[in-house]
C-alpha cells in the first residue's frame, strides 16, 4: 500500500466530480492510499501566475509545503493545470535565486521543497504492472479487451518539459501504455498533443469547436471506440461540444477519464465512475463493449467445447484403429 | 655577471600614451644586471633595429628584454637582430607593455609602475636564460588524405600535382562522398556528377595518388614529417588486382533488396555491389552482412549456400576468404576529410540529439530528407529524374520544404546554422519546379542566409522567376492524412496559421560530423567540438591547421561547408602541406621539454597528462648492456612546449628550456621583492 497526498484542486471537486470519483474507486482497487491534503488552496491555474510570477509561486508552493508538513513525499495532482502549476512552482523555487528564501513569510511554513508532484497517469503508469494483474484476476470478462482507444494528452500535461519532463513533450507514450495495462489497444494517431482549445471554451467558442472537431475526427479516422483524457479541461471541451456534430448526423464520440478506463478494465460499476455525468451518453459504448465481451468469451467457451470434442473424437478414432489392428492380428492367430 | 640590455618601445603613441617609458627607462637602468637601457619611438624599425645590434656590440650584453609588443608580434623581429649582432636568438625576451598594460589601462601612472614590474620579471628572466639551438627534424615527403569526398580529392589531387606521393583513405567502397550524390548544385545548376567523376578519375589514375578505398586509419603514431600510420583495408572478398569490372557478379547476385546507401534508401542494390555506375574504382565490395552465403555460414551451416558471384566471376577475382589486412606508410603530413552526415530523420537518435517526434520522426513515407530529393532529382536516380513519391510512385503536386530542421534547434541538440540548406532548399524548389511545372513548392524559413557570390540571386530566382511560395515561420506538425501529408505551419509575417495538404515534404536536416570522427582525432590527437567537429587550429588565422602540428583539416567536418569552400581549404591544405615539404628539414624552436634523466624516477605521470603523445618510455643500460631502470624521454619533434609534465613531474625531472623553475621562481622572486 502506497500512501500519497491527494490535491483535487477545484475541478475534481465541481465539474470533474467524475475524475474524482474514479481516481478515488480505481486508487482503491489497486491499493493506493490517497489522502486529500488538509486546508489545500488554489493552485493559482490561470489568473494567479499570470498576474505576478511571485503570486504563482506562492500559491501552489503552500499547498506542497501543506503535503510537506503532513508527512507525504508526493502529491497527486490529477488536473492539468493543478499539476502543471505545482510542477513549475517546484522548479522556480529550485532553480531561481532567493526564491525560495522569500517562501517562509509569504506563505507562513517552512517548505523544504522535497515532495514530487505527480499526475494521473504517471500515478497509473507506475502502477501499470498491477493493473494487469488485477485485470487478470477479475472475474467479469474485461470490457476493454482489444478495444481501440485514443490517448489525449492536451498541453499541459507533457509541456513544458522541463517543467514535466516525465514523457516525450511531442510523442508521449505514458497514457497508452495504461491502455495496453487495461488490455485494450492504444490507437498511434496524429493529435495527441494538439490544442482543445482550452479556456476559450466560453470567449471563442467557435474556435473550441473546431479545434475539438479536428481531435475528435482524426481519432475516429484511426478507428478509436473512445477519447481518454486526463484532463478536466480536455474532458469538458471535447465531452461539452459535441452537440453540433450530433446534429449533423455523426456518431457522437465518448471522451472518457483514464481512471474511468481503469476501473471499467476492474469491472467496478459505471455508475461508480461517475460515467453517468457525461454530456456523451456512455451507456451505449458501456453496452456494446460489455456485450462484445460476453460474446467473446461465449465464442471462446464454444471453441474450446469444439475442439475438445474435436481431440476427443480423433482419440476415439485412434483407439477403435489401435484395437482394429491388434484385433486382426489377433484373429490371425488364433485359428 | 649578466649584461642585460632593455629596450623600450613608444610603438608610436600606443604605449607612450600611458606609459611613461622614460621613467621604465629609469626604473630599469640601475636594475642589478642591466648593463644597458633605452627608448625609442619605434624599436621595430630600421634604426630601432640598429639600435638593439648597437648595443649588443658596445656593451658586450649577454641578454636582451625588448619591451614593447606581444611575442606574437615581434618576438622573431628581434631575435633575428640579436642573432645578427651575434647574440644568441633565445637570449632575447620581449616584455608585454602593449596588450598587457598600455593598451588595457588608462591611468598613467599605474600604468607606468605595471609596465616596470613586467619589464623587470622579464629581466629577471633573461638572467637565467641559456643558449638553445633550433631543432631540426626531417620531413618524409608523403601526405594521407583521408576522406574521399570532394575536399579529401581536391586536396589530394593539389599535393601529387606539386610533385610529392599522395595515400588516400576512403572507408566506403568509392571515392565521391556526397557529392556524387547530388543531382544540380547551387548557384549554377551545374551537374554535380559532370564536374565530379573526372576528378575522381584524375585520382585514381595520377601516379602519384595511393588510393585505398574499403579502408581506414588504424593507428596513427609519430609526430610533424614523420608519421607512422597504419592502414586497415577491409575485406573486400574480391581481388582488387584481378577484378575488371565487368559487372557479372552483380547481376548474379540472389539478394537483390538491400537498400542502397548510395540512394538514400529509395533504390535497391545487391549484396556484392559497387555503390554507384560511376564508381572509382569500379571494382565491387561484398556486403557480408547481407550476403546470403555468409549469412550461412553465421548460422553455421556446414555447406555454403550461395556462390553465384565467385561462379560468374571469369576472372577468379571473388574470393570468400579474404580478411582485413593491414597497411604500415610513412607519412610527413595529413589532411583529415571526413566530411559530414545528416541528422537523422528517424526515431533512433544518437545521444544529444532528440529528433522530430512532431514530423513523426519522418515515419511517414513521403517525408524525405535533401539527400533523398537529391536522388530523386538525380538523372542517374531510382526514378531517372523524374520527381515521384517514394509511397505510390505517383508525381506530387504540392511539396513543402522545410528549413531548420535540427539546425539552429538548442532544444533538438543543434545550436549552429548548417549553412547550406537555405541554398539547397531554393535549389530544390527550382529542379522541382523545373520538372513539375504545375506544382505548388512551399517553404518554411527561419530566415534566409544566402550569404555567397551569386547565393541570394539564386535563391530570389527561386522565388520570383520559379515561383516557389517561402512562408517565414516554423512547422509544428506533419502527419499522415489519407492520401496527403498534412504540414501545420505558421505564418510569422501574416500571423496566420497555415495547413497545406502536401503530397511530398523534404526536411532540410542539419549537417552533422560523421560517425566515428572523434575516434579518428583522438588518433590524431586533435580536438573536437562539443559536436564533434574537428578543431582549427584559430578560427580567424589559422583555419585549415589543427593544434597538432602537420595535421590539417578540409571540408565540413570542420563544420558545415558547401563545396566551393570544402574546395577552397582543401587546395589551402595543399599549400600548407606542400611548404612543409618544401624543405629537407623542418626547423623548430626549441620550445620543448627535456627531461633529466639522472633524476627521473620513471613513473611516467608526465606521459599520462601529455595531450600530444609526445612521452615515451626509455630503458637506462649499464655499462656492460643490462637494462637497470627506466625513465621518461619528450620527442622534441611531437611536444608542443605546453608545460604540462612539467605540472606534475614529482621529481622535477622534466622542464620547459625556454621556462624552467629557475625563470619562473625569478618571475615571481622579482615581482615580489623588488619596488
Amino acid at each position: 500500500m502506497t500512501d500519497v497526498a491527494y490535491y483535487p484542486g477545484c475541478s475534481l471537486h465541481g465539474t470533474s466530480r467524475e475524475f474524482d470519483e474514479s481516481l478515488r474507486a480505481v486508487a482503491a482497487e489497486l491499493g493506493i492510499g490517497l489522502t486529500e491534503i488538509d486546508d489545500w488552496n488554489c493552485c493559482g491555474a490561470s489568473s494567479g501566475h499570470t498576474t505576478d510570477h511571485l503570486l504563482g509561486v506562492a500559491l501552489p508552493a503552500r499547498n506542497l509545503a501543506l503535503a510537506e508538513a503532513q508527512g507525504y513525499d508526493t502529491v497527486v495532482a490529477p488536473c492539468a493545470a493543478c499539476y502543471n502549476r505545482l510542477s513549475a512552482a517546484r522548479l522556480a523555487l529550485a532553480t531561481e535565486d532567493g526564491l525560495a528564501e522569500q517562501m517562509p513569510e509569504i506563505i507562513g511554513h517552512r517548505f523544504a521543497n522535497s515532495v514530487d508532484v505527480h499526475n494521473a497517469v504517471e500515478l497509473l503508469r507506475d502502477a501499470s504492472v498491477t493493473i494487469e494483474e488485477k485485470v487478470a484476476d477479475t472475474l467479469a470478462p474485461n470490457p476493454l479487451e482489444g478495444v481501440k482507444l485514443a490517448a489525449y494528452y492536451g498541453c499541459l500535461l507533457v509541456r513544458p518539459f522541463e517543467v514535466c519532463g516525465y514523457d516525450d513533450p511531442e510523442q508521449p507514450t505514458s497514457m497508452d501504455e495504461v491502455i495496453n495495462a487495461c488490455g485494450a489497444d492504444d490507437v498511434d494517431w496524429d493529435m495527441k498533443v494538439e490544442c482543445c482549445g482550452g479556456a476559450f471554451s466560453v470567449s471563442r467558442t467557435a474556435s473550441v469547436l473546431r479545434l475539438g472537431r479536428a481531435i475528435i475526427e482524426n481519432a475516429r479516422s484511426h478507428g478509436a471506440e473512445a477519447i481518454i483524457v486526463a484532463c478536466p479541461l480536455c474532458h469538458s471541451n471535447l465531452d461539452l461540444r459535441q452537440k453540433a456534430m450530433a446534429q449533423r448526423g455523426e456518431e457522437p464520440m465518448p471522451i472518457l477519464f483514464v481512471t474511468q478506463m481503469v476501473g471499467l478494465a476492474l469491472g467496478l460499476a459505471p455508475v461508480d465512475l461517475g460515467l453517468s455525468r457525461h454530456f456523451v451518453d456512455t451507456e451505449p459504448l458501456i453496452a456494446r463493449l460489455v456485450q462484445r465481451a460476453a460474446d467473446r468469451v461465449v465464442a471462446e467457451k464454444l471453441a474450446k467445447e469444439e475442439a475438445a470434442a474435436k481431440a476427443a473424437a480423433r482419440a476415439e478414432k485412434q483407439k477403435v484403429g489401435a484395437a482394429a489392428a491388434s484385433g486382426g492380428a489377433q484373429g490371425g492367430e488364433a485359428p | 655577471m649578466s649584461r642585460v640590455g632593455v629596450f623600450v618601445c613608444h610603438c608610436g603613441e600606443n604605449i607612450a600614451r600611458t606609459v611613461d617609458c622614460e621613467a621604465v627607462v629609469e626604473a630599469l637602468k640601475d636594475h642589478p644586471g642591466v648593463a644597458f637601457a633605452e627608448d625609442y619611438k619605434y624599436m621595430c624599425s630600421d634604426p630601432g633595429q640598429q639600435l638593439v645590434k648597437k648595443a649588443i656590440e658596445e656593451n658586450d650584453l649577454t641578454g636582451v628584454v625588448v619591451a614593447a609588443c606581444s611575442p606574437h608580434m615581434h618576438e622573431k623581429t628581434f631575435r633575428r637582430a640579436c642573432d645578427q649582432a651575434g647574440l644568441n636568438q633565445y637570449m632575447c625576451e620581449m616584455a608585454n607593455v602593449r596588450e598587457h598594460c598600455s593598451w588595457i589601462h588608462e591611468d598613467r601612472g599605474e600604468a607606468t609602475a605595471k609596465a616596470i614590474d613586467i619589464t623587470r620579471t622579464i629581466v629577471e628572466k633573461v638572467k637565467h636564460n641559456k643558449p638553445l639551438e633550433s631543432i631540426r627534424i626531417p620531413v618524409t615527403k608523403r601526405a594521407l588524405v583521408i576522406g574521399g569526398g570532394i575536399a579529401g580529392i581536391q586536396a589530394a589531387l593539389d599535393i601529387a600535382d606539386g610533385g610529392h606521393e599522395v595515400v588516400l583513405v576512403e572507408k566506403e567502397a568509392s571515392i565521391g562522398g556526397h557529392m556524387s550524390q547530388l543531382s544540380e548544385t547551387f548557384p549554377t545548376l551545374d551537374c554535380s556528377q559532370c564536374i565530379l567523376t573526372p576528378r575522381m578519375v584524375e585520382a585514381y589514375q595520377h601516379p602519384n595518388i595511393k588510393l585505398h578505398t574499403w579502408s581506414e586509419v588504424e593507428k596513427v603514431d609519430g609526430y610533424i614529417g614523420n608519421f607512422n600510420v597504419t592502414i586497415r583495408k577491409k575485406a573486400r572478398s574480391v581481388n582488387e588486382d584481378l577484378c575488371n569490372g565487368c559487372g557479372d557478379c552483380q547481376a548474379a547476385c540472389p539478394a537483390k533488396r538491400i537498400p542502397s546507401e548510395f540512394e538514400a534508401g529509395l533504390g535497391k542494390r545487391t549484396a556484392i555491389y559497387v555503390p554507384f555506375p560511376q564508381a572509382v574504382p569500379n571494382i565491387p565490395v561484398l556486403d557480408r552482412q547481407n550476403c546470403t552465403l555468409f549469412k550461412g555460414r553465421r548460422k553455421g551451416l556446414a555447406k555454403d549456400v550461395c556462390g553465384k558471384c565467385q561462379e560468374v566471376c571469369l576472372k577468379g577475382a571473388v574470393d570468400y576468404d579474404t580478411e582485413d589486412t593491414f597497411i604500415e606508410e610513412e607519412i610527413g603530413a595529413i589532411v583529415v576529410a571526413t566530411g559530414f552526415q545528416l541528422y537523422n530523420i528517424g526515431r533512433e537518435q544518437p545521444e544529444g540529439l532528440k529528433g522530430y517526434g512532431e514530423y513523426g520522426y519522418g515515419e511517414v513515407p513521403d517525408v524525405i530528407d535533401g539527400l533523398q530529393f537529391e536522388r530523386l532529382a538525380s538523372a542517374s536516380g531510382p526514378t531517372d529524374g523524374a520527381i515521384l513519391r517514394p509511397s505510390d510512385g505517383k508525381e506530387p503536386k504540392t511539396v513543402v520544404f522545410v528549413h531548420c530542421v535540427g539546425s539552429r534547434d538548442p532544444e533538438k541538440g543543434i545550436s549552429y546554422c548548417s549553412k547550406i540548406c537555405c541554398m539547397y532548399n531554393a535549389k530544390h524548389a527550382m529542379l522541382y519546379k523545373h520538372k513539375v511545372h504545375d506544382g505548388r513548392a512551399v517553404a518554411f524559413y527561419m530566415d534566409i542566409r544566402a550569404g555567397g557570390k551569386g547565393y541570394d540571386e539564386f535563391s530570389r530566382r527561386a522565388i520570383e522567376e520559379d515561383g516557389a511560395e517561402y512562408i517565414r515561420g516554423r512547422v509544428s506538425r506533419i502527419f499522415r492524412d489519407g492520401d496527403v501529408v498534412k504540414v501545420w505551419g505558421y505564418d510569422t509575417l501574416s500571423g496566420e496559421q497555415v495547413v497545406i495538404d502536401a503530397d511530398m515534404v523534404v526536411l532540410a536536416t542539419a549537417m552533422r560530423p560523421q560517425d566515428g570522427v572523434r575516434e579518428l582525432a583522438q588518433k590524431l590527437s586533435v580536438s573536437t567540438d562539443e559536436h564533434g567537429f574537428i578543431n582549427e587550429a584559430h578560427p580567424k588565422l589559422r583555419p585549415v591547421e589543427t593544434n597538432t602540428a602537420g595535421v590539417f583539416v578540409a571540408g565540413a567536418c570542420q563544420a558545415p561547408r558547401d563545396i566551393p569552400e570544402a574546395v577552397a581549404m582543401a587546395s589551402a591544405t595543399g599549400a600548407k602541406v606542400m611548404s612543409l615539404f618544401s624543405a629537407d628539414e623542418l626547423e623548430r624552436e626549441p620550445a620543448v621539454a627535456i627531461v633529466n634523466e639522472n633524476t627521473c624516477i620513471g613513473c611516467m605521470n608526465c606521459a599520462k597528462v601529455c595531450a600530444y603523445g609526445a612521452i615515451e618510455q626509455r630503458e637506462i643500460c649499464t655499462v656492460d648492456g643490462h637494462v637497470c631502470g627506466h625513465v621518461a624521454y619528450v620527442n622534441p619533434g611531437v611536444c608542443q612546449g605546453c608545460g604540462t609534465c612539467q605540472a606534475v613531474c614529482l621529481s622535477k625531472s622534466v622542464e620547459l628550456q625556454t621556462f624552467t623553475d629557475e625563470q619562473i621562481f625569478s618571475e615571481i622572486n622579482a615581482l615580489c621583492y623588488w619596488e
